[in-house]
């Protein structure tokens, strides 16, 4: 299943609903297209709901690391949603759990942003 | 992305291929291309799956076969026509053995970094070893000037009791 983006606007908030799998080659492309496109547009508060990503590798999750350091560089925040096992896994043993802003209720993620 | 299924292994190169009721050996050689790297994953999946291992340990194997071709094919043979990728499965009573060599300068373990460490974390790169190494049992690297092997082992029937019966 090829890797897939929709965008909407809650409160202010930029919500990416991913899909598929990100991984090395068009599933990183794809990530990193998206959230640049959402940053040339002014929209820096971004919620990456991963709850129907399905597989991700150390490309993708180098891909993630990239958006995080992207947005806040640029002073925004990108947090992410929905974490399935397999993600909250790779992110547990990467230690990157505790780097991401991690959230797994979408009202209250929204809320979260300053 | 695509699905190769439909196209059998989609490996050029079949070198030999057995099974038996508990054993199996089968090597490909394969392109150091993206498509490699897709299809390699997709048979570890399969074999780690009919050699009875459960649904998670299946992801682990596949998942570092995957980090595995995309070192030979990237960092390895950079994308070299002229260069292939050969990978190798080995069933026995007690392993799955998987060997994936490729015909670059070697890797450098001395220039691998800990991506655990602070510095290290928000590094976009250099995860995939660590991966390897954490999903499998036993890994062993062997870099040379013609090329990079790396072996990676997963207990049939580990300590965790995490193997169904395999199916025969």
């Amino acid at each position: 299943m090829s890797m897939k983006t929709s965008t909407r606007q809650v409160d202010g908030v930029t919500i990416v609903d991913c899909s598929g799998r990100i991984t090395l080659g068009e599933g990183s492309v794809i990530l990193r297209d998206t959230v640049r496109e959402l940053l040339s547009k002014g929209q820096k508060k971004i919620l990456l709901n991963l709850g129907d990503v399905t597989y991700i590798d150390s490309s993708g999750i180098g891909e993630l690391v990239s958006a995080f350091t992207t947005v806040r560089n640029q002073g925004g925040e990108l947090k992410l949603l929905n974490l399935t096992k397999k993600v909250h896994d790779l992110l547990q043993i990467t230690k990157l759990y505790t780097v991401f802003d991690v959230r797994d209720d979408e009202a209250s993620a929204v809320k979260s942003f300053n | 992305m695509r699905c190769f299924g439909s196209r059998g292994f989609g490996f050029a190169g079949l070198v030999h291929r057995h099974f038996a009721m508990t054993e199996l050996r089968v090597s490909y050689t394969l392109d150091s291309t993206l498509e490699t790297v897709d299809n390699a994953e997709q048979t570890a999946s399969r074999i780690a799956a009919e050699s009875g291992f459960d649904e998670d340990v299946v992801m682990q194997i596949s998942m570092a076969v995957r980090e595995a071709a995309v070192n030979a094919v990237l960092h390895g043979n950079a994308y070299d026509p002229e260069k292939k990728v050969k990978l190798e499965f080995e069933r026995t009573g007690n392993d799955l053995v998987i060997t994936i060599r490729d015909q670059g300068k070697g890797l450098d373990l001395a220039k691998i970094p800990d991506p655990l460490a602070p510095e290290n974390l928000l590094k976009t790169s250099g995860r995939g070893i660590f991966l390897i190494r954490s999903f499998m049992d036993e890994v062993q690297i062997h870099p040379s000037q013609t090329g990079t092997e790396i072996k990676l082992v997963k207990h049939v029937h580990g300590p965790s009791g995490d193997v169904k019966e395999a199916s025969q």
